[in-house]
């Protein structure tokens, strides 16, 4: 009896953990799509908000975030992966790298509102490049970097040696089979790492909260040296600060959807890459 | 008869890992144009030592060697040979094969590349190294398909392509059927065989039959040293050495 039971009661648990996250995970984006879609328009990507915020779209919100991605991107990867290809390829097992290596995984597990201070402390003011895009962008990238190097060595670490080995055995240089053959190898797991960080990152509010974001914009978006708006801070903005927040929760739920739909873009880009590069393997 | 021309050799090489010494102070010379088996039980320190010959061992942090090794007369370490000139000169086909992850066509393209051969001549190098190398009658039709999708057997033979394409002047092979069925080993056999001609090979193999099919010269390692050395026949047939004998009778390994 127990024999047959035991089995079933198993299948049974594994079963019903995994609905229950993809129910939570379908409930709220019914609830999104549900509620948010019918704000959804051309108008509504479109425009700026008018009437302090009841009506209109959340284009200027848009731009800063993708913008604001970009420049994390541009900070967070080449630096990560450097840092990584260092970490995992050239440096030594010493006790140094092992008190960096634990460092970097510590970095990861920091609040961001305490990036969010680092980055009004040494950006805004020791740098002098006040509320903007561009300090935002340094402290969304600082914040990103422990995740992409982590992910980035994790991706190397799976490159067989033998790979090396091959590169190395028909005369490469070290430097040359990195490039060559090991990063290659390791794109489409550095690629998910990347997506992953970013779209957390595009997500993020606090970091940003003290850095550059603001309320409402009345100047064209996507200044680096100008404040701007960010489609999470707008979204926390409509449905806690606004003083009609009942009037403007359809925008707040268009805005949600709309942040959504970024992220998903990002992902299916991504996605895109890693099957362009499967086929040549 | 001339006194057979030595290639490659060592001279009280020792190396360590750590703390631990694995090979202890060998002594071997591998004749031109013969095929060398080194055999012995695993963790005997032969693949350690034919790591040796190509300066495998660099990337490694803290292995430590000694010793003389030479090529011809030019010493392999920190003399005027650089590591990568030493694997140009010394290729190597390991126990996996290991074809990169791109078309067949570039999997040999890549050494050419690196090494700057004008870029006119290398289609002709690819096809010789593929057709010396047994395989082009099988691929020739699609060079752009990704290494990976060939068989095992047929990888391995692109792998040694790869290196023939470089016209090395030593081929080191690190248990080069280890992973093949017997028709595929039988390939691979018949290739080394080919080779010898042209190329100076090294092979270690725990394959005792294989080792008596192809080699001229046999050397038995136990424990980081060398035990016995000399013409596989003898080797085989008639060991001198108490540990060889029971080795090669399969009493141990």
């Amino acid at each position: 009896m127990t024999k047959k039971l035991t089995p079933l009661i198993e299948w049974g648990t594994l079963l019903l953990t995994t609905g229950l996250v993809c129910f939570f995970l379908l409930a709220i984006l019914w609830d999104l799509i549900s509620k948010g879609s019918s704000s959804l328009s051309w108008a509504f990507i479109s425009t700026s908000p008018t009437d302090g915020m009841t009506k209109g779209g959340i284009l200027p919100a848009i731009i800063g975030t993708v913008l604001l991605t970009l420049i994390t991107a541009l900070i967070a990867a080449p630096f990560g992966i450097c840092c990584a290809i260092y970490l995992n390829e050239y440096a030594a097992d010493s006790w140094l790298t092992r008190i960096i290596r634990a460092s970097i995984r510590n970095l990861a597990g920091v609040p961001s509102i305490i990036y969010g201070l680092f980055g009004l402390a040494l950006f805004v003011q020791g740098l002098q490049m006040g509320t903007s895009l561009f300090a935002a962008g340094l402290t969304l990238g600082l914040l990103s970097m422990p995740y992409i190097i982590i992910t980035t060595e994790e991706a190397l670490r799976r490159v067989p040696n033998s790979m090396r080995e091959a590169a190395l055995a028909v005369g490469a240089t070290q430097f040359e089979s990195i490039r060559d053959v090991v990063l290659p190898s390791a794109v489409p797991g550095m690629l998910t790492g990347l997506v992953l960080t970013l779209s957390r990152a595009a997500g993020e509010t606090a970091p940003i909260l003290f850095t550059g974001v603001a309320f409402y914009i009345n100047k064209p978006a996507g200044y680096l040296n100008q404040e701007f708006m960010a489609l999470p801070y707008h979204l926390y903005m409509l449905s806690t600060q606004h003083q009609a927040t009942e009037q403007v929760r359809p925008l707040a739920y268009g805005t949600a959807l709309v942040l959504i739909i970024v992220v998903f873009f990002l992902n299916l880009s991504a996605f895109y890459i890693r099957y362009q590069h499967s086929k040549h393997e | 008869m001339s006194k057979t021309h030595i290639k490659l050799s060592a001279t009280a090489a020792k190396l360590w890992f750590g703390n631990k010494q694995v090979l202890k102070s060998v002594n071997v010379a591998f004749p031109q144009n013969k095929i060398t088996a080194l055999i012995g039980p695993s963790g005997c320190g032969k693949s350690t030592l034919l790591r040796c010959f190509n300066r495998m061992h660099d990337l490694s942090a803290d292995v430590m060697i000694e010793g003389d090794f030479l090529l011809e007369d030019q010493t392999l370490y920190n003399g005027k040979l650089s590591a990568t000139e030493v694997r140009r000169r010394i290729g190597m086909v390991f126990q996996q094969a290991n074809p990169f992850p791109k078309s067949i066509y570039d999997n040999i393209n890549y050494g050419l590349q690196i090494n700057n051969i004008p870029k006119d001549q290398r289609p002709g190098i690819i096809e010789n190294a593929l057709k010396e190398s047994y395989i082009w009658d099988e691929v020739k039709d699609d060079l752009q398909k990704p290494a990976t999708r060939l068989s095992g057997g047929q990888q391995q033979r692109l792998c040694i392509a790869r290196a023939v394409a470089l016209r090395p002047e030593v081929i080191l092979m690190d248990e080069p059927c280890s992973a093949l069925d017997p028709i595929s080993t039988a390939k691979i056999e018949e290739l080394i065989l080919r080779l010898k001609k042209d190329y100076t090979i090294v092979i270690v193999t725990h394959n005792m039959q294989q080792a008596q099919r192809i080699a001229d010269q046999t050397i038995f390692m136990y424990l980081g040293e060398i035990i016995e050395s000399g013409n596989t026949k003898q080797i085989f047939k008639k060991p001198v050495n108490e540990l060889t004998k029971n080795y090669v009778k399969g009493h141990f390994g």
